[in-house]
């Protein structure tokens, strides 16, 4: 009944319109008992996000509530906004999983081959043999290949799944050999004790870790190739120091959302801001300027602006500022020799860099490795100290000092200007044919030691005529303004590739340029995946990095690149990577191969690759080593030990001492390079499809593989898992390599075993053949860092983990004791494993190759020498039944010499301090070394071996790099040789990394980290060929692609279906439209688009963005169900009609999983796949380089990146949305 | 003069990233239950779009808030307790939104990808959380984030009214700004007005407008009353919830979660003193576009001797009062007038302001030459891309004066910090213009910039010993039964009824208009 007080006067005031309430307000206890809690727990998430954000877990009745962010990070100083509150709405749904029914609470197998396996193990008394009886019968592998991903998983006991996994292994490495597994887990620094699990488990049998960075396509090459460096970039606060800031296909916002403030507090401190995106994005906000440039054609935008800041900083005007920093930080002053022109009659082409080897007979150590320039007031050619020949020939000349050897001063030379003039051909690059032009350059003439004469320039010479700067009064090859729309890279030309109006490129290079020079380097290009993701990502970059070196930014607080894709800046690495790789026990045990190649071949996308290279070649230079089929070259880089290609040799490892009755390696060497010549052994990527070379078994932890970064997804499904796919291209019938063998028979579901981690029922575990439950974040201690800022954060246990799941560490120790004691049982003689390494960056085998030339054994051009001009060789002796002795106890070489990037340092100390703070063991084969056993033993073991985190070996780190350079360099870190970071002290309060010279920062009194700063202020080498951040790349296949300097290329032209694949039906409408997967805002990968919060935020499922014009043209309307396919695969989603969309152009936002709300397709009849079913990846032949200065291999630093941009879909309307097959 | 205290709140639009953070950590902490699925206490909306509920400005179609009825007087849009009881409105309210302006909250059979085998690869499907029923998705509480859909969401957001129509569909003139939005809180709160139980009211103290969960009947006049929709109906225990301003963790001297959890930092908390006496007078202001004026003059200076002796007299305490001194609100509202509140023509005082955005120039698509004035390195007001206009609409009744000079002093501030921070001479005249000095520019720039955790929270902790028997509280607290617990257990009685065969349509209309006959 009503209640009589309706009607009842209340006290009331102004007005009678405010009521106070008068009765008592106890019921307010509701929401108080509500925001009660037990506990709260600092943790973060490790999650692909480059956010390393600290969290604080709630904790209530023994239950995960909700999370907050902390605030409690050290300030930045008073006059800098703060880091806190770190997080995103993501990371803010993350306790939603701990209990979801999404949630993986138990081992799972599949059931197929469950029951193959018990009814092998009634046959059989050994498990090895059990094994070979299921994967040795075709139609039991087909039965249970061909039903991945249906379904069908079963409940099984940890014990089961770790004994058929160590079955699995134990008889791939006596039958085929250990590199036949492979580890896939991407970016350790998101959770380093989780990566060095597996990849410890594989370094200990010999099976491979796959690199990612590379294969994500995150790794800009142009980082190794102008600065030998994989990357490295300012924390976040240092956005505030800039004073004009360009994001350039970076949505900030987004992508880095706990970070976005410091670039929008920064417009307050008056810093300009100008946005360069397609679409009106969520950065272009905070813009005062956007430029909307055609995908793709960035390249030719920054080529705009650089002839702006050439002509005007560098022609009409000289800024001391600026030629002061390129002369002595970059390779412009450097000579390069200028060839005749294959083309044109007396026109010139660029040639190699000129060493003191082409001058003069000398007896000095690496002369092939010392490029010149000339000396302003001797006008004289001399080897300036820094380059890679000083830092490998011990004559302490490895600095940057401009010093003579008479201990004068040399000032370098830019410009051969006013003195001999040449016609040089330049290459231009066009979908419709590559063309030459030609421009004037200044030039000298020299005689070199055999007495010939040649004309030299300096780089410098060459950038300005590549950019047709007017710097003689009459010059016909020359730009003849800004407008002249003909001449390359004017801004005039540049308009009709981008469709950037040239008076805003004049203008906003012009502020760009004025503010460096007023700010001394204080303008910041942050870059980012929308322009990185693309075949001819490094042109793209190297053409900005230009940008930058010129106006003095680079190695500036608050200037330079700043590049965010991907999170690879792991703080502690020394601590780590000893442990991750087993270098504690056996130094160079592991194997670290190239991810993009492994894929490339695995999964056979490189026998539907249609990019024949021709096309793509320079029209000014051929070279006799050339290919056609990027294969090829992938071959030559494997043969002549430029990259790692792992499965190895089309022969076991394990049988080469056997075979060759001897353990001696250099007698095994001298056989092995004879087999090879003989042509009686291969390398095992020659020849894919075949069985002994194929990869058996895949263990993929922390990450999605086959749906978030399979690029080539229904490539992966056919071929790698043998599952239901969506793929409708063919193989190539005309187009394929020469150095390979063919085999017409297409091979389907090489793996025998694919084994996920995972905490949430995903693609990955649901493709695999064996699912561990794993612990989230919020349940095991582990570490975090991030280059965004400088913590090393936590992972703490909010609760323990529940129902059945484990940390990675625990599930690996696991599978180790598992795997031992089965090899006591059946293989217990210790294996000597024959291992290759690629030429390696930062040794001496990054001056094994001289000149760029490519000297091939196979066409006899040079002998194969191992480590010289093919890979080096060594053994490895595995015994397999002490896998899990060495896994839980840290190994006596911890207490050797760490380092990285080529320093060294002892941390004996360390590791005897750390027998006493982790404790060791007392009994056993681990007597007397510390416990690795728990989780936080690791992480205890890691921040105190590693320079970031221990403040004394941070002094023995700089003080090597002072004896390496000499210079004065360790009060960088001086005042913080106390700190040492704990465990315990990092959960208290977030603790800064300590500067260290394995990264590039002199940052000290309360800088922020920068960049490449111990460079520019403290006179250290790059690690490149000249020791400078280099503009120009000699190496013979950079000539071959015209790349020796930046330039516009084209993206890859529309290929939807060729004309021999599967044929689709044509709909009435249809629409083809560039295919491009930016990172998603309700996302990060897969994880959280599967989370009910962010899928109830925007839309609940799959979705594309498509404009208001194209959606008009197909009759789509905003909502409805859409398909997508081309020759990769089907997608099948929901369009979001949006006007901040350019016409010609459809995103699907990246990592859109396909097992919420995906229907089936109409046109295969399957399942439509994730946004990488569209996608397949091209590999880029300059990006194989190898064994030439800091064109050498590293794991995650050099390598064909899988880029997945340059790709089209035909896009039509959902004719039916069904769910399942009736 | 009656000196009240208000706890109150600005966001810095210009600083809003658009992330939603807010949105999940106030849901994560507060509404993530049965019944509460559909309450975002705090929600983001893309601008232009449609807002959360659908079009929640259309006060011409929700009736929300005050209108002044021929005579001058402040009514209720939605008509006072008589004309309810009069019309039967008690019984059937024409107002009320119902469950397609907000969304019907789903989740998905996640458990089928843990199933059998199949012909094809399992996958999870939308279901309902109402009745259980596989569901088409065709709304949800952020349908058109980011321009989603704007082909549509631009007509129908009622802020593009009088905004140049060549701007819908034009990508080259596309704008955007975000709109996060919690309850306002406001000194003349329609809703509390409209309670016809008297469950809803303002707190003395700190002004927090909060729904008594024991006195609740269910009646939803608040929901229709509030033209902020920010009032929400729970279906599970039919009681009307809302944001409570976190006043757990306020009582405490914490920031609201929405507040601390700010990844943008976008969010300032602190306390106004304002003259409760004068508040209908200000609500009277005729002029829609005076209201935000009129409202500004209700808040007093916390530094006069003769405000500070009367709020003392009037039982503001004296940390308070000196919170209320070092206010950010008061900076940014009363001080430097860059902040405005939403939609002050509804007439409720709404104690949430916001800080217009700045946005990207426009010329550059139209061909002006934006080289003429090189020195003018950002966007002149004129040139920006967000209409002045649209501004007005949304948070000055349409006074697009006040807004411009808001922005002008943005600008201005951007300018004089460059010369600052590049080492140039700037013209202290320029700052005279737009009402700053050298000195106001510098802490303007410092709150908004640097804006340390401690100048964006200047928050007062609750003063318990007034109130309590505190000595006994001491030993006593955590030992009482709980009898203020209002929520119902979890119950599935909308799962029963779907299984009995009742569609979506009529459990919606029993449970959600029917909650008045409970008692």
């Amino acid at each position: 009944m009503l209640k009589s007080r309706f009607f009842k006067k209340v006290e009331k005031f102004n007005g009678n319109f405010t009521q106070l309430e008068e009765d008592s307000r106890r019921w307010e206890k509701l929401y108080k008992e509500r925001w009660s809690h037990d506990k709260v727990v600092r943790t973060t998430h490790g999650v692909n996000c480059t956010g390393s954000c600290s969290w604080n877990v709630y904790v209530k009745q023994g239950i995960v509530t909700w999370e907050h962010q902390s605030t409690d990070y050290p300030s930045c100083g008073p006059n800098m906004p703060e880091f806190e509150p770190r997080g995103c709405p993501r990371g803010a749904s993350f306790s939603w999983y701990e209990y979801s029914p999404l949630r993986i609470k138990y081992p799972y197998i599949r059931e197929r081959l469950w029951k193959m396996w018990e009814d092998a193990k009634d046959q059989f008394e050994n498990p090895i043999d059990a094994w070979e009886s299921i994967v040795t019968d075709p139609e039991k592998t087909k039965s249970y290949k061909s039903v991945r991903g249906h379904g069908g998983l079963i409940r099984v006991k940890w014990d089961d799944a770790t004994e058929l996994i160590s079955a699995m292994l134990l008889y791939t490495i006596k039958k085929y050999g250990p590199d036949r597994i492979a580890g896939f887990s991407p970016i350790p620094a998101m959770s380093m004790l989780s990566y060095a699990s597996g990849a410890r488990f594989m370094s200990l049998i010999g099976g491979e870790m796959l690199s990612f960075y590379d294969w994500y396509a995150d790794l800009p090459p142009a980082s190794p190739q102008v600065w030998g460096e994989q990357t490295d970039v300012p924390e976040s606060s240092d956005w505030y120091n800039s004073q004009y800031l360009m994001m350039w296909g970076s949505n900030v916002p987004l992508t880095r959302t706990p970070d976005a403030h410091f670039m929008v507090e920064a417009r307050y401190k008056g810093t300009k801001v100008v946005s360069i995106s397609p679409d009106y994005a969520e950065n272009v906000k905070f813009a005062d300027n956007w430029l909307a440039p055609n995908p793709g054609s960035d390249a030719a935008l920054a080529q705009g602006f650089t002839h702006v800041i050439l002509n005007e900083y560098y022609n009409n005007q000289q800024v001391p500022y600026f030629t002061d920093y390129v002369k002595k930080f970059t390779d412009l002053p450097f000579v390069i020799m200028l060839d005749q022109s294959e083309n044109n009659e007396g026109h010139v082409v660029s040639g190699r860099f000129l060493r003191i080897s082409d001058l003069k007979e000398t007896n000095e150590a690496n002369p092939e490795w010392k490029p010149m320039l000339v000396d302003e007031p001797t006008d004289k050619l001399v080897v300036p100290n820094g380059t890679i020949g000083q830092r490998w020939d011990k004559s302490e000349k490895w600095n940057l000092d401009l010093t003579s050897e008479f201990g004068r001063e040399i000032s370098p030379k830019l410009s051969f200007l006013g003195e001999d003039y040449k016609v040089i051909d330049l290459p231009n690059f066009d979908n419709e044919g590559n063309s030459i032009y030609s421009r004037t350059i200044p030039c000298r003439e020299i005689t070199l030691k055999d007495g010939s004469k040649k004309l030299i320039t300096t780089v410098f010479d060459l950038i300005m005529a590549q950019y047709g700067i007017k710097r003689k009064k009459i010059d016909v090859f020359a730009a003849k303004d800004y407008d002249d729309a003909d001449s390359l890279f004017t801004p005039a030309w540049q308009e009709k590739v981008t469709g950037v109006r040239a008076d805003l490129v004049i203008q906003i290079a012009r502020e760009f340029a004025q503010n460096a020079a007023d700010t001394k380097g204080k303008s910041m290009i942050i870059v980012g995946a929308g322009i990185n993701h693309w075949f001819n990502s490094d042109m793209t970059y190297r053409a900005i990095i230009n940008m930058l070196m010129l106006t003095g930014c680079i190695g500036v607080q608050g200037g330079g690149w700043a590049h965010y894709v991907g999170q690879e800046k792991l703080r502690p690495a020394e601590g780590w990577s000893n442990i991750a790789f087993a270098n504690d026990w056996q130094p160079g045990c592991s194997r670290q191969q190239q991810g993009t190649s492994f894929f490339y071949f695995a999964s056979d996308q490189w026998k539907y690759d249609e990019l024949d290279n021709e096309g793509m070649k320079s029209p000014v230079k051929t070279i006799k080593d050339g290919y056609k089929h990027p294969a090829d070259y992938n071959q030559m880089a494997i043969r002549l030990g430029w990259m790692p290609s792992y499965p190895q040799f089309d022969r076991n490892n394990l049988n080469f001492v056997k075979d060759y009755k001897t353990n001696d390696i250099k007698e095994i060497s001298k056989k092995v390079v004879q087999e090879l010549k003989d042509g009686s052994l291969h390398f095992a990527a020659e020849a894919p499809d075949k069985d002994i070379n194929q990869p058996k078994a895949l263990f993929v932890w922390r990450s999605n593989l086959f749906s978030s970064s399979g690029k080539g997804q229904e490539y992966f499904m056919k071929h790698i898992l043998g599952s239901e796919n969506g793929l409708l291209a063919k193989q190539s019938e005309n187009f394929k390599p020469v150095d390979m063998e063919w085999d017409e028979k297409s091979v389907t579901g090489k793996l025998d075993l694919a084994v996920a981690f995972d905490f949430r029922m995903v693609t990955t575990p649901l493709y695999s053949d064996i699912v561990l439950p794993a612990a989230t974040w919020y349940e095991k201690e582990d570490l975090s860092s991030t280059d965004m800022h400088p913590f090393i954060h936590p992972f703490n246990k909010a609760v323990d983990p529940l129902w059945e799941s484990q940390s990675d560490w625990q599930a690996f120790k696991h599978i180790s004791k598992s795997f031992s004691e089965m090899a006591k049982k059946y293989y217990s003689e210790p294996q000597y494993d024959l291992k290759t390494q690629p030429l390696g960056h930062d040794s001496m085998g990054e001056i094994s190759q001289p000149y760029g030339k490519i000297k091939d054994w196979k066409r006899g051009e040079i002998e194969p020498i191992p480590g010289k001009t093919m890979p080096s060789l060594s053994l490895v002796k595995r015994d397999y039944t002490a896998v899990y002795d060495k896994y839980i106890a840290l190994g006596p070489n911890a207490g050797g010499k760490l380092g990285s990037n080529g320093y060294s340092y002892s941390v004996a100390n360390e590791y005897n301090e750390l027998k006493d703070i982790i404790g060791t063991y007392t009994d056993g084969v681990d007597k007397g070394y510390p416990k690795l056993d728990e989780d936080r033993n690791v992480a205890e073991s890691i921040l105190h071996l590693s320079s970031a985190s221990n403040g004394h070996v941070a002094k023995k780190a700089w003080e090597n790099a002072e004896e390496i350079t000499g210079k004065k360099l360790a009060d960088i870190s001086a005042g913080l040789t106390e700190k040492q970071m704990t465990f315990a002290n990092i959960t208290a309060q977030p603790k800064e990394a300590i500067p260290t010279p394995i990264f590039s920062s002199a940052k000290h009194d309360g800088d922020r980290y920068s960049p490449f700063s111990v460079n520019i202020e403290r006179n250290v080498p790059f690690r490149t060929l000249t020791g400078r951040q280099q503009f120009y790349l000699d190496h013979e296949i950079f000539q071959e692609y015209g790349e020796e300097l930046a330039t516009y290329k084209p993206t890859l032209p529309p290929h939807v279906l060729g004309p021999a694949d599967t044929k689709v039906e044509p709909a009435d409408k249809e629409l083809t439209l560039r295919y491009l997967t930016p990172h998603g805002k309700w996302n990060i990968h897969t994880t959280y688009q599967d989370n009910l919060y962010m899928l109830t935020l925007f839309r609940g499922g799959p979705t594309v963005w498509l404009s208001l014009d194209d959606a008009k043209k197909i009759d789509i309307k905003d909502n409805d169900w859409v398909e997508l396919y081309n020759k990769n695969g089907v997608v099948t989603a929901r369009a979001v009609v949006s006007q901040r969309m350019p016409d010609g152009t459809l995103y699907m936002y990246h990592a859109q999983d396909m097992e919420i709300e995906e229907p089936l397709s109409t046109i295969t009849g399957n399942r439509g796949g994730s946004h990488n079913a569209p996608t397949q990846i091209h590999v880029k032949p300059t990006q194989m380089v190898g064994g030439y200065a800091q064109l050498s291999y590293g794991f995650n630093y050099y390598g064909p990146i899988g880029n997945q941009r340059d790709l089209y879909v035909n896009v039509r309307k959902l004719k039916e949305v069904k769910w399942h097959e009736s | 003069m009656k000196v009240k205290a208000q706890i109150s709140m600005v966001l810095n639009l210009d600083k809003c990233i658009g992330c939603h953070t807010c949105s999940v950590t106030c849901k994560q902490t507060w509404t993530n239950r049965p019944g509460a699925e559909y309450m975002w206490f705090n929600n983001v909306e893309t601008r232009p779009g449609v807002g959360y509920p659908k079009k929640w400005e259309d006060e011409s179609h929700y009736k929300g808030g005050w209108k002044l009825n021929r005579k001058g007087k402040l009514e209720l849009r939605a008509g006072n307790k008589l004309n309810k009881v009069a019309l039967a409105k008690i019984f059937y309210n024409p107002d009320m939104p119902n469950l397609d302006d907000y969304y019907e909250p789903w989740t998905y059979d996640y458990q089928t990808l843990f199933g059998k085998e199949s012909k094809h690869q399992p996958v999870a499907r939308a279901k309902s959380q109402i009745t259980g029923e596989y569901m088409d998705l065709t709304n949800g509480p952020n349908w058109d984030d980011d321009l989603a859909g704007s082909d549509r969401s631009f007509g129908e957001d009622p802020n593009m009214q009088n905004i140049e129509s060549d701007i819908k569909g034009n990508f080259e003139r596309t704008f955007m700004m975000y709109l996060p939005r919690l309850c306002e809180h406001c000194l003349n709160a329609a809703c509390v007005a409209s309670c016809p139980s008297g469950a809803m009211y303002k707190r003395d103290e700190d002004g927090i407008v909060l729904v008594d969960q024991e006195r609740c009947r269910g009646w939803r006049f608040c929901m229709t009353g509030c033209p902020y929709k920010k009032v929400y109906f729970n279906w599970n225990t039919n009681k009307a919830e809302k944001c409570t301003f976190c006043y757990p963790r306020i009582e405490e001297g914490l920031p609201t979660v929405c507040s601390e959890t700010c990844v943008g930092r976008i969010r300032y908390i602190g306390v106004i003193l304002y003259d409760a006496d004068r508040v209908a007078e200000a609500c009277e202001e005729p002029d829609d576009t005076k209201l935000y004026e009129a409202q500004l003059g209700l808040f007093l200076d916390p530094n006069d001797p003769e405000v500070v002796e009367q709020a003392l007299a009037d039982g503001v305490d004296m940390e308070t009062i000196r919170c209320a001194q070092k206010s950010p609100i008061y900076k940014m509202a009363v001080e430097q007038k860059i902040a405005f509140p939403l939609h002050p023509e509804y007439r409720t005082m709404p104690m949430v302001w916001y800080v217009p955005p700045l946005s990207p120039i426009m010329n550059y698509f139209e061909g002006k030459n934006s080289i003429k004035y090189p020195e003018m390195i950002f966007p002149a007001i004129n040139e920006m891309r967000i209409p002045v206009e649209y501004l007005a609409n949304l948070l000055s009744g349409g006074n697009t004066e006040v807004i411009k000079n808001a922005l002008y002093k943005l600008a201005m501030m951007r300018l004089y910090m460059r010369a600052r921070t590049s080492g140039k001479e700037f013209d202290a005249e320029k700052l005279d213009r737009v009402g700053l000095t050298e000195d106001s520019a510098t802490s303007l720039y410092r709150l908004l910039a640097i804006a340390k955790y401690e100048d964006r929270f200047v928050i007062p902790q609750s003063k318990k010993e007034k109130v309590a028997p505190v000595a006994e509280d001491q030993g006593g607290l955590g030992f009482e039964q709980c009898n203020g617990c209002a929520l119902a257990p979890v119950h599935g009685s909308m799962l029963r009824k779907a299984k009995a065969g009742e569609s979506t349509k009529d459990i919606y209309a029993e449970s959600f208009y029917g909650g008045i006959w409970r008692d």
